[in-house]
């Protein structure tokens, strides 16, 4: 099964700015956590469409883990906040 | 993840107080999203809640003499809480950098366990101590969402729940400790659902 296409947000194209990686919200599977409720809680957090929330919830489901978003670390930190709000487990991590 | 199963029969007779809805769930109708509890239910969801909201209120992390700091939320320290349901409900944001995850926790904690409050508190003000209709705005249905999955979470962590979820309460004997609180569990899983779907 494909992941999902991330959207990512980049800096201006210059030759410094693609050495600075992005950073990643990442979503990792729990037991207790509804199939349908992970779905809505990605559509209504990123305003991800049904089928691609889906997507990712059964990556998440599937794989145990799934990126959901990538970029500058502050807003993937802001992600990650919003998401224990809704008792997702996710995390921030640099992609390497 | 889970998909929520039927248990096989009502939790207790007595709990039935309109037997041609066996099951008490969520309905999206043209006033709102809303539902019925018979008076045990809602004793039920109300201890549930309240506990959540007595585990993530108590211990706030202390604050330090900066009281611009204090005032944004930000605390002087922040550890990983002892508590596994605390653990679960107040989960680190960085895998592998407990340095990062620590920053992380004394900038976000307290705004976390405030905003899990709030939403324990608008469901239990919206959710009659005797029971009845609850009619629902889109707002407070929300409210509702994230404290059932908060009490969910805890319940989880409680029983030891896993992928198969399913096959404990299958097995399960009325005899069990667990017996009730499983069922419980599974009744507010289907509750939460219907709540998603009453919400799409």
């Amino acid at each position: 099964m494909s992941v999902a296409p991330v959207e990512i947000t980049r800096a201006e194209a210059d030759e410094e700015a693609l050495v600075d990686k992005p950073w990643l919200t990442i979503v990792w599977n729990d037991p207790v956590n509804l199939m349908d409720y992970v779905t809505y809680v990605f559509q209504r957090v990123f305003g991800y469409p049904k089928p691609k929330a889906e997507r990712l919830m059964l990556d998440v489901h599937h794989k145990g883990k799934a990126v959901v978003a990538a970029g500058a670390r502050e807003a993937m930190e802001r992600n990650a906040e919003t998401l224990h709000g809704y008792g997702l487990w996710a995390t921030v991590s640099h992609d390497r | 993840m889970s998909e929520p199963s039927l248990p096989p029969e009502p939790l207790h007779p007595d709990d039935l107080a309109f037997p041609e809805e066996p099951i008490t769930v969520f309905r999206a109708t043209s006033r709102g999203i809303t539902a019925r509890f018979a008076r045990p239910e809602a004793a039920i969801i109300r201890e549930l809640v309240g506990q959540v909201v007595e585990l993530v209120a108590a211990d706030l992390p202390a604050t330090g003499a900066d009281d611009l700091a204090a005032m944004v939320g930000i605390s002087d320290s922040a550890e990983v809480p002892d508590d596994p349901v605390l653990a679960r409900l107040l989960p680190d944001g960085y895998r592998n950098d407990p340095d990062a995850a620590l920053e992380f926790r004394r900038f976000t904690e307290s705004g976390l366990r405030s905003a899990k409050v709030e939403s324990a508190q608008l469901l239990l003000q919206t959710l009659p101590a005797g029971g009845g209709r609850v009619r629902l705005s889109a707002d407070e249905a929300e409210a509702w969402l994230r404290s059932l999955n908060d009490v969910r979470l805890a319940m989880g962590v409680r029983l030891g729940v896993t992928e198969d979820f399913e096959q404990l309460i299958e097995d399960l004997e009325p005899d069990d400790a667990r017996y009730g609180y499983a069922h419980i569990y599974d009744w507010l899983s289907l509750l939460q659902a219907s709540l998603v779907e009453a919400l799409s």
